[in-house]
């Protein structure tokens, strides 16, 4: 045998040997049930996650990822016959509508929801609201010290050529974020005003990123990018803060209180599982004060249930916006595609 | 008179089960599902679409013809010289193939790129020209020095030598690159998003945007129709064009590589420094910011939110072994049944093969998940996942096989045969060994498909289990200093384990001096 | 014994053998002479079974062999081209058909076939490094070495140089007398297959026209093709 064949043969064996290993990982016992979230939620799931949920039940929680929200509703609707979970986590107002009028879900109404500020929570139960996270303009505070700029105080300040050639906004088609500050815009100025807004918005110069990475570390003055203000959450200070290279009592970047967005995610029992109660103790445990607690610091976004008591990090850098702007999930349903080309043709026409 | 032959019955089937249960039922069942709600008066093909997809078409053309030229000089150089670090030449640019869009992406955005065509195709021709260099010099530098020497001796100059006896010698091989840099680019999606926003919608995007943002399943299914038809009709015109222009020649058992000498040092210094040279802009900067901190120590250290970032290279390995063991067996078996008979059925099997290259992840994706839950729930399996990245791996092993195997004359076989050898002893001693270094480059693709995450795994529910790129994806999802850093230096450790394993693959193609 | 009756092979469209005939006796060396594109190839690939025939038979010992795959015949066809194995040495070369009959001492044969050809000493040769008459040797040895029951050899001088082929000629002959083997050798050229072969059959445009001793068919040609083809 040549060295060559010898290479080959290895190549083809290991790949054997390491897939044999592997097989014997995806064995279910009829305790576990399913949970499908979005990636960002599952990528923040450890081996402590759920521990305190199958110490009280002896049920394990399997996560799989599900993409980003839209995704995930997609295929919770594709296989509604045939769940690939029992559980669904990380629907927003957005998507919530064509989840609802597919009926994926069994209605539940959580253990706590009593505790949940009452215009986050859906009266049929059919979903849980588990999280909540404003999207609000971030700012590099470096960037206004240096040139003694005042920080804008709402949206309307931003039509300044000054102001809106260093923002950088994502496209509402694209990115989660930039559907709800496009959002923020028509609750701020209305059916009537808020096209002229972005025409004004595009005349001074502002940049449109697809997602959230390319504005924040692509385009974001703070990461190199010319932009001294970015759409992103009212949770990125304290991120900043936690994740500094060197450790840090101050923010280097703050929010704009005005002009932000509300974005709700819920967890649902989907309709069609074989444990439809063990599914909703799991929905019951994550509106629980213990799950609650580790939220913000694992997703970085603030818990629904209000007993939650919310880390010190974010007491000193986040903020919680006073009155955010928020539409119906309905109301979003029903306008949502024609705000948006209404947008590309003002942006992009 | 004509006997069933059984063994060749049995190897067509693997590929044929394979691409059938994989690809075919699943997009066949999405796309069933979609145009069975159809209003056909409703949804036409208004005139955004077909500008979609003539852009489509039009930026798919250009970026493979850029890529080729783009790939010429280096090909060249690696082809017909020995010289030091050809090998890490040719590692290296196999690295930006592997890079998650998003981190190409923000590099080329922070560099001053972005919003404009020209930043989509000069990230088509970063992602691809390893694909022209790597297939088209395994094949270039086998060629029979004798073959130039002749036409040189006949007066050629050497130009015309490269453009009279080279080149036409070379088509095969070039005509296979081209055709995965085209379905590549047809079909691209984040590059075209981060780079171009959706102003330059390919149908890719178009497709992902109906489906998934506004729900519209039969407009999607139509898209995707529109899709599968142009790369068939690509495909078709790729593999007539393939069999009417390979001839059999007879490879050199070893590659002619010679050291430059004279004029040709500065020549081959040249090409091979401003090949990676460009390369090397965005992918500095990667490994500058990489640098910047003490993020490498970062991955190794467990992390509140997202665990041990360094796990994950673990599962990328795994995945990316199993996938290219997947993708050699079927790409191989598959070749065989391709070479072994000529005519139609062939090579409508080898388009098939093709066609989930070009075909959108999106379409895949969703056809996996209302296909494959019978009669194995294989839709949120971990096997699903090395699956459909062998799915797209399989025709890098046989595009990179094919002219090999046809470049073996039918009279070797024969002397076998005629010497005791059975059909299948004939493939394990002539064809197995006389390809395997075309298998390996084909392999070494497939385990860097895998590594880089390509195919439907994006787009339908997985295990939670962290790969690379996941990792990346989920570092770049938070702010702060360390999260970007760790991604980089994420990225960086992608790069390094690309490089150094396609540097060992292709270690094995030198061998014994002489020898196959 | 061979037996070739009235076999018939199409090749596309166009007929190439036609109800050709040709028996060979056991020990007996018979060249098939005819000028190129009448079927000469054809013919060793039909009784090799590298092709299908369209009617007649091909016997060996008074049993039809048709249907019997070319690898199960046991017999040797020394290619025109040689097909050596490029990815192989010499001694990989000369020792394959030996590996696949699955002999014990492979290493053995293989030196004592590379003796006969006169090339003891080459096993470990790359292909590539051999000259014409060296390939020519290989071939024959890798042909001879398994001791098939019939050796077919394919114009076995036909790419070589003059001078070398008047020296392989003998040689070649002298091999194959030593091994007593039963051979169809093929050519286009009257002295070579004269000096190679006992008995001459005469083939055009498909069809075996005359057998016989070189004297017996210049003496008595079977009509004026024949004489003039033979001068």
């Amino acid at each position: 045998m040549s060295r060559t064949q010898t290479t080959v043969g290895a190549v083809m064996a290991l790949a054997l040997v390491l897939a044999a290993c592997s097989s014997g990982a995806s064995e279910e016992s009829p305790q576990t049930i399913t949970l499908m979230a979005h990636d960002s939620f599952a990528g923040g799931v450890t081996d402590a996650t759920f521990a305190p949920f199958t110490q009280e039940t002896g049920i394990e929680v399997k996560v799989i990822a599900a993409g980003d929200a839209g995704l995930m509703v997609n295929q919770a609707i594709l296989t509604k016959d045939n769940p690939l979970a029992d559980v669904l986590f990380g629907v927003d107002d957005t998507f919530l509508s064509r989840a609802l009028d597919e009926e994926i879900f069994l209605i539940h109404k959580a253990k706590d929801i009593g505790r949940v500020a009452p215009d986050l929570v859906d009266r049929k139960h059919r979903v849980t609201p588990i999280d909540f996270g404003d999207v609000c303009i971030n700012y590099d505070k470096s960037w206004f010290e240096s040139t003694s700029l005042a920080v804008p105080d709402d949206l309307a300040d931003l039509r300044a050529n000054l102001y809106a050639s260093h923002l950088t906004v994502e496209h509402p088609a694209t990115s989660s974020p930039g559907l709800a500050f496009m959002l923020a815009t028509i609750f701020e100025f209305g059916e009537e005003g808020w096209l002229d807004y972005w025409a004004d918005l595009r005349r001074a110069g502002v940049n449109v990123a697809t997602d959230w990475n390319s504005a924040y570390y692509g385009d974001f003055f703070r990461y190199g990018g010319q932009s001294s203000m970015v759409v992103s959450y009212a949770s990125s200070p304290p991120a900043e803060v936690i994740f500094a290279e060197e450790p840090t009592d101050t923010a280097p970047t703050g929010v704009i209180e005005a002009g932000c967005y509300r974005q709700v995610e819920y967890a649902g029992v989907l309709a069609g599982t074989d444990f439809p109660e063990a599914a909703a103790k799991l929905v019951d445990y994550m509106l629980s004060v213990g799950f609650q607690e580790t939220i913000p610091l694992t997703w970085f976004v603030f818990p629904a249930n209000q007993d939650a008591e919310l880390p010190q990090v974010f007491v000193d850098h986040a903020i919680v916006p006073e009155d955010p702007a928020r539409f119906s999930a309905g109301y979003i349903a029903e306008n949502r595609d024609r705000w948006i080309n209404e947008w590309i043709v003002v942006m992009e026409g | 008179m004509t006997r069933i032959r059984w063994g060749w019955v049995a190897v067509a089937a693997v590929p044929a089960v394979f691409i059938g249960y994989f690809f075919i039922y699943p997009v066949a069942r999405i796309l069933g599902l979609g145009l069975a709600e159809l209003d056909v008066g409703a949804s036409g093909l208004d005139a955004r679409l077909l500008r979609i997809a003539g852009f489509t078409l039009w930026q798919a053309t250009l970026s493979t013809i850029l890529t080729l030229v783009a790939a010429a000089p280096l090909t060249w150089a690696v082809s017909t010289y020995e010289f030091r670090g050809r090998r890490l030449a040719t590692a290296l640019i196999t690295v930006p193939f592997v890079l998650p869009t998003v981190v190409v992406g923000t590099a080329f955005v922070s560099l001053g790129f972005g919003d404009s065509i020209w930043a989509i195709l000069a990230a088509h021709v970063f992602f691809n020209i390893a694909v022209v260099v790597r297939t088209v010099s395994t094949l270039w530098s086998r060629i029979d020095p004798q073959l130039e020497e002749a036409a040189h001796v006949l007066g050629a100059t050497s130009w015309q030598v490269f453009r009279r006896v080279t080149l036409p010698l070379l088509k095969p091989a070039i005509a296979a690159a081209a055709s995965i840099v085209f379905l590549f680019t047809f079909t691209s999606f984040g590059v075209v998003l981060i780079l171009g926003g959706f102003e330059f919608a390919t149908l890719e995007v178009e497709i992902y945007r109906q489906a998934v943002t506004l729900f519209d399943l039969p407009l999607a299914a139509t898209l995707a129709i529109v899709q599968l038809v142009g790369v068939t009709g690509a495909l078709y015109a790729y593999s007539r064009y393939q069999e009417r222009k390979t001839v059999t020649w007879t490879l050199e058992s070893a590659s002619n590589r010679r050291a430059p000498i004279g004029p040709a040092r500065a020549l081959v210094a040249l090409s091979v420094l401003t090949t990676i040279g460009a390369l090397s802009i965005p992918l500095l900067a990667l490994v500058t910011r990489s640098f910047s901190g003490e993020f490498y120590r970062s991955l190794f250290e467990s992390d509140p939110v997202v665990g041990r970032p360094i796990s994950a290279v673990g599962n990328s390995l795994l995945f990316a072994f199993i996938a290219m063991g997947i993708a050699t067996l079927v790409g191989v078996m598959a070749a065989a049944v391709i070479t072994g008979r000529r005519g139609s059925l062939s090579r409508w099997f080898d388009l098939t093969l093709m066609l989930p290259l070009g075909t959108s992840a999106v379409t895949i994706g969703f056809g996996f998940i209302v296909a494959l839950g019978w009669p194995v729930d294989l839709r949120a399996s971990l096997w699903l996942i090395p699956i459909a990245h062998a799915l797209v791996a399989v025709p890098f092993v046989v595009r990179s096989t094919v002219p090999t195997l046809r470049s073996i004359p039918a009279e070797t076989r024969e002397a076998a045969s005629v010497l005791g050898a059975s059909p299948s002893r004939v493939w394990r001693e002539i064809d197995l060994p006389i390809v395997s270094r075309a298998v390996l480059v084909g392999a070494a693709f497939a385990f860097v498909v895998s590594l880089g995450e390509f195919g439907a795994t994006s787009f339908v529910a997985r295990p939670n289990t962290p790969t690379i790129p996941t990792m990346i994806f989920r570092l770049l999802g938070r702010p702060g200093e360390t999260s970007f850093g760790m991604a980089m230096a994420m990225a960086v450790v992608l790069a390094a384990l690309t490089a150094g394993i396609v540097m060992w693959i292709d270690r094995a193609q030198v061998g014994e001096v002489g020898r196959f | 014994m061979l037996g070739v009756d009235t076999i018939n092979v199409t090749l596309g469209d166009a007929p190439v053998l036609k109800e050709t005939s040709l028996s060979v006796a056991d020990g007996e060396i018979v060249a098939v002479l005819g000028p190129s594109g009448s079927g000469k190839t054809t013919l060793l690939r039909a009784v090799t079974g590298l092709l299908e025939i369209q009617s007649g038979d091909i016997t060996w010992d008074g049993r039809s062999i048709i249907g019997v795959p070319s690898h199960l015949r046991r017999f040797g066809l020394m290619f025109q081209g040689y097909a050596l194995f490029p990815h192989m040495d010499v001694a990989g070369n000369v020792g394959f058909g030996l590996k696949m009959a699955g002999h014990d001492n492979i290493n053995e044969e293989v030196t004592k076939a590379l003796v006969w050809v006169g090339l003891d000493g080459f096993e470990s040769r790359p292909i590539d490094s051999l000259s014409g008459g060296e390939k020519q040797r290989v071939a024959l040895a890798r042909t001879l070495a398994p001791k098939p029951r019939l050796v077919m050899l394919d114009e076995p001088l036909g790419a070589l140089d003059r001078n070398l082929r008047q020296r392989l000629v003998l040689d070649t002959r002298r091999v194959l007398d030593e091994r007593g083997v039963t051979a169809v050798i093929v050519t286009h050229d009257r002295d070579e297959a004269s000096a190679l072969a006992d008995r001459l059959a005469i083939m055009r445009e498909g069809s075996i026209v005359q057998t016989g001793h070189v004297d017996e068919i210049l003496a008595n040609p079977a009509d004026e093709w024949v004489a003039e083809f033979l001068g």
